[in-house]
């Protein structure tokens, strides 16, 4: 700093570093947040951080050119910029999260933001450079002005991945950037006081109430992330829990609740009688003889286990479901334990939490019916539960007169994924008798009925009271309308889970 | 608790570099070290003797028909194979507690877990005694019509089998794919061709370029002359350039080997991705359990009676041993010696063997026991292996992810190679403490899962001092490597180390081989 020319005009050069610096790095984080918020909420990273990071350069490039614009005020003008960064920086993921469940255009609100961020914080370097003119040489500026900037560059790329993502989140971590930004302007309209002359109070008021809105929405971010997941849902949402295992939700609307397991519709309890009597009745009455043990996988919600249980014969029930907090879920939340007629609760039901997986490999019992509700697998965790080998063990449980009776994803929204399921669990030893019903909140919904040895479907619906099953729908189900007969599908083994990609590719063309 | 000393940070910058090591000491956090400790190996044991000299004359004589000297998986083998052709009076003599060598398993309530060997490649049609082995164990569902076994699907790895950590994100396979060039691309294909090639090469004699074990593959010059260089060499030769390329063969060969692409001769290196491709494009089913090879050691040493704690110092060619036991000195008479021990120990106990460039790479193992899995990060969910790409450790694999267990307590084991020159490594980490090794293991986790310390109960850590020969350049098809598979008198050789690669289908191979010499010398001269 030998050669510094004395502070004419009284700018503390090395003072004003520190705002480059810290100016690159809340502008870096900022792109990285559009980055990752993208490729979360949309997908294909590659795409969003290539989309991210050259529109916001080139945005930089824009906010360049228009610095020559400026003429007067250059310190007011400067730190006016610096609280636009700090207010639409700072509020850019907790805005985008909010968008994502409102907008139907998601992508060009976030490179709408990325492109307003990228053009202001391109103003600011020229801008910081033109203020320091004459404080040093030409070439000392452009020096520490880009030395400043590429090292708060730095800075941001090390501490988000390691320090902002892991500690404090997405939204936090957007927050506490406005904040920081905020800061660094407040404190400009002293660095700067000589040439703001009065015009410093009225940012200082400003900076203030920036800061002070960054703060208090810091304090709000939990109740924030609920806000911004409740605008992903179509309903309110009446109660939020995440347990180790996954994301419960529940939404409230006008035609009664829904059941969501991370982001995915479990059921409508408007027409979830459809869903859970076709999952469950075929199988029970598809039995040799009445059942009177039952094995329920999955479906802690209760709703299976209500229908199972409206069987005079069953005596006892075991439900395995992973989750604890489900079960529990069931059993206390007052709309669900009354939909499930507090089924949960019956004395002839056993509720064991644990992997169905390993449970079924270390159960050694025989059961007459075991009806299999597990979330679709979209996931190497889920579709461990549709291989062979989890067929083949489900299989050794199953007395020899028992059937089973699964969900198995939509045979017309996935296809081949729903063939792959009935393709695996023959290969797993079972005969398999595919069907579908309509359920509006799904659509066209398939499962499967399978035994032992080769049957027939069943044609006479049960002796219980039910809304759905009759003689005739019975007999509507067990036919596959021309497109969703069956395709040609490897088998899903452990080593190959080629479901998951089935199941990947064919809902992603639904989900436009 | 103290501040973390210099010397362990010391020991943090040699194993992990100087940039993890710095971050020692920043922050206000007290590392927490977890209880745990160094398990014994059998280094003590062995060392010891080199050290005391020869034991006193012993005064106990028993006779056997096999002594069989070192319980790792070259002297199981001899020993089962043996069993398989009705010879039963066998004994195994092993230095350490338990048997297994480097194969060795250990399990806590939670589940087994490895330490070292976790995986063998699924066998092939060709391969009918490991097919055998894998059917005693029931590992076998059906048989392919050309002989292939189909192996168990709840013994085939579980997808996903491998993920990588790289700048705050896990990404699925060991190739990083997420923002490779287009000449990324092409070299990578070009490199999968080159493999697919040598994979589908057969030899007018009908024997493959690179095949498991070794023994079975071409010796014609063209593939020979691949051992003369170093495979770094060869990729230069060829045009791989490519950094992920690169970095996935540095990465196989420190995983295989304890050495980097610029130590492992060419041909050891196309071996790694070559040898494990069946005739058609696909790779070969992993066959894996929870304790890793343990289970094959445990299914061996059900029907052998092995004697552990023994150390044999001394074997004659007419099949004398003399022995150091719990019980003091003894002595051996054998119709049959298989001298299943490493090269060096074996030219300390028959020392005018003829010598090969033989060089050992040093291997740390820690088993960390998790009360909790730790809260995951962004992309690829949880796998077999998981891998740090700008670590010098290999990652590590998780015990229970094959049984299907994604949640609560479970054991991963991490491996740490020491890919300079073993006596160095050896030197470097005799003075190690538990908890130098402990902060090492500790801080390499740290970076995908910062909370990691927090969830360890337990940390036991294993050092293989001579953990593994290594195939640097020349070393595979030095003449010396097949001379010394020749008997001497009554002791035949069997060990991995022979194939100058260490891999369970080489132990076993010698294993088998040195029983079928036994068999054949016993009809040659009928007792």
């Amino acid at each position: 700093m030998a050669d510094d020319k004395p502070a004419g005009r009284g700018i503390p050069a090395s003072a004003l570093y520190i705002n480059v610096f810290v100016v690159a790095t809340c502008g870096l984080v900022y792109e990285l947040l559009a980055g990752t918020l993208g490729s979360y909420l949309l997908g294909d990273s590659v795409t969003q951080f290539s989309l991210v990071i050259g529109l916001y350069l080139s945005a930089m490039g824009v906010g360049a050119w228009i610095s020559r614009r400026i003429d007067t005020n250059l310190a007011a003008k400067f730190l006016e910029i610096e609280l636009a960064v700090a207010v639409i920086g700072g509020l850019s993921a907790p805005a985008l999260f909010m968008a994502f469940g409102t907008v139907q255009h998601f992508q060009f609100v976030l490179l709408g933001f990325v492109f307003v961020i990228g053009t202001l914080v391109g103003l600011e370097i020229p801008l910081i450079m033109r203020l320091l003119e004459g404080q040093a040489t030409f070439k000392d500026i452009i020096s520490r002005v880009l030395t400043f900037d590429y090292i708060g560059a730095l800075a941001a790329a090390v501490l988000f991945p390691l320090v902002f993502v892991p500690q404090l989140g997405i939204v936090r971590t957007s927050l506490l950037m406005g904040a920081l930004n905020g800061a660094v302007a407040l404190w400009g309209t002293w660095l700067l006081a000589p040439q703001l002359g009065k015009a410093r109070i009225g940012l200082r008021i400003r900076a203030v109430l920036v800061i002070a809105g960054m703060v208090v929405a810091l304090g709000f971010a939990d109740r924030l992330t609920t806000f911004a997941e409740e605008q992903m849902y179509a309903d309110p949402v009446v109660y939020s829990e995440s347990s180790p295992y996954q994301r419960l939700l529940v939404t409230r609307g006008r035609s009664g609740f829904n059941l969501f397991l991370n982001g995915n519709l479990q059921f409508a309890s408007a027409d979830e009688y459809r869903y859970h009597e076709a999952l469950v009745h075929p199988a029970m009455i598809a039995a040799e003889t009445p059942p009177r043990r039952v094995l329920i996988l999955g479906g802690g919600d209760g709703l299976a286990l209500r229908e199972v249980l409206a069987h005079p014969s069953v005596e006892a029930v075991t439900l395995v479901d992973l989750d604890p907090a489900m079960t529990q879920l069931g059993k206390t939340f007052p709309p669900l334990a009354e939909l499930s007629r507090n089924s949960l609760e019956d004395k002839r039901v056993t509720i064991v939490n644990d992997d169905a997986m390993v449970w079924v490999d270390e159960n050694r019992e025989l059961w007459d019916a075991i009806i299999i509700d597990f979330p679709d697998p979209n996931t190497y965790g889920l579709a461990k539960l549709y291989t062979r080998l989890f067929y083949a063990r489900v299989n050794a449980r199953l007395s020899p007169g028992g059937a089973i009776g699964l969900q198995a994803t939509s045979p017309l929204f996935a296809r081949r994924a729903y063939w792959c399921i009935v393709e695996t669990m023959r290969a797993g030893g079972l005969f398999v008798r595919p069907y579908q019903v309509t359920v509006p909140s799904f659509g066209v919904w398939g499962f499967a009925l399978a035994r032992k040895l080769p049957f027939e479907p069943p044609t006479r619906a049960p002796d219980v009271a039910l809304r759905f099953i009759n003689d005739a729908a019975l007999a509507g189900m067990f036919e596959m309308a021309a497109d969703m007969t069956a395709l040609p599908v490897e088998v899903n083994h452990l080593d190959n889970q080629v479901l998951v990609r089935y199941y990947e590719r064919e809902w992603k063309r639904w989900q436009q | 608790m103290a501040a973390v000393g210099p010397s362990r940070r010391d020991f943090v910058a040699l194993l992990l570099g100087a940039p993890v090591a710095a971050a020692i000491g920043c922050g206000s956090k007290q590392a927490r070290i977890p209880p745990g400790q160094i398990i014994e190996t059998g280094a003590r044991r062995g060392h010891a003797v080199l050290r005391d000299g020869p034991p006193p004359t012993p005064t106990r004589w028993r006779d056997v028909e096999v002594a069989i000297v070192g319980g790792g998986i070259a002297g199981l083998t001899a020993a089962w194979e043996l069993r398989r052709k009705g010879i039963i009076d066998v004994v195994i003599y092993e230095l350490d507690d338990v048997p297994g060598g480097t194969a060795r398993g250990s399990a806590s309530p939670v589940t087994g877990y490895p330490w070292g060997a976790h995986y063998i490649v699924a066998p092939q049609h060709d391969q009918p005694d490991l097919i055998a082995l894998l059917d005693e164990l029931g590992a076998i569902e059906s048989m392919r019509p050309d002989g292939t076994p189909v192996i168990d699907e709840a013994l085939r790895c579980r997808e996903l089998e491998e993920r990588v950590f790289y700048r705050g994100r896990w990404y699925e396979g060991l190739y990083l794919e997420a923002g490779a060039s287009v000449e990324d691309r092409r070299q990578r294909d070009l490199f999968n061709a080159e493999i697919l090639r040598w994979s589908t090469f057969r030899d007018p004699a009908g024997r493959r370029a690179f095949s498991l074990p070794v023994s079975q593959a071409s010796d014609l010059p063209e593939l020979t002359a691949l051992d003369k260089i170093s495979f770094a060499s060869w990729l230069d030769s060829k045009g791989f350039t490519s950094e992920r390329l690169r970095w996935l063969c540095d990465y196989s060969c420190r995983d295989d080997y304890a050495l980097d692409a610029a130590g492992t001769s060419a041909w050891a290196g196309l071996f790694y991705f070559a040898s494990r491709r069946g005739a058609g494009a696909s790779y070969q089913s992993v066959v894996t359990w929870p304790d890793g090879n343990g289970t094959l050691v445990r299914h061996f040493a059900k029907e052998v009676p092995i004697e552990p704690g023994v150390v044999v110092t001394r074997v004659d060619p007419d099949g004398t041993l003399v022995a150091v036991g719990p019980q003091g000195a003894f002595g051996v008479r054998a119709k049959h010696v298989v001298l299943a021990v490493p090269g060096f120990v074996a030219d300390h106990l028959v020392p005018d063997r003829p010598k090969t460039v033989a060089d050992y790479g040093a291997w740390a193992v820690a088993n960390l026991h998790l009360r909790a899995r730790p809260v995951e990060r962004l992309g690829a969910p949880p796998a077999w292996d998981s891998v740090i790409r700008n670590s010098k450790s290999l990652g590590y694999v998780s015990a229970t992810h094959q049984r299907g267990r994604e949640h609560g307590p479970t054991v991963w084991t991490w491996f740490y190679p020491f890919t300079g020159p073993g006596d160095v490594a050896r030197r470097e980490v005799v003075d190690a403490s538990y908890e130098d090794w402990a902060e090492v293991v500790l801080r390499d986790l740290e970076l995908p899962h910062p909370q990691i310390r927090e969830l360890v109960d337990k940390i036991e850590i294993a050092f293989w001092g001579h953990g593994m020969i290594r195939p640097r350049p020349g070393a595979l098809f030095d003449p010396a490597r097949l001379a010394r598979l020749q008997p001497r008198g009554r002791i035949h050789f069997a060990h991995t180390d022979l194939s100058g690669i260490a891999l369970f289908e080489e132990a076993f191979d010698h294993g088998l081989r040195a029983a079928r010499e036994i068999v054949a010398a016993r009809q040659a001269t009928p007792a």
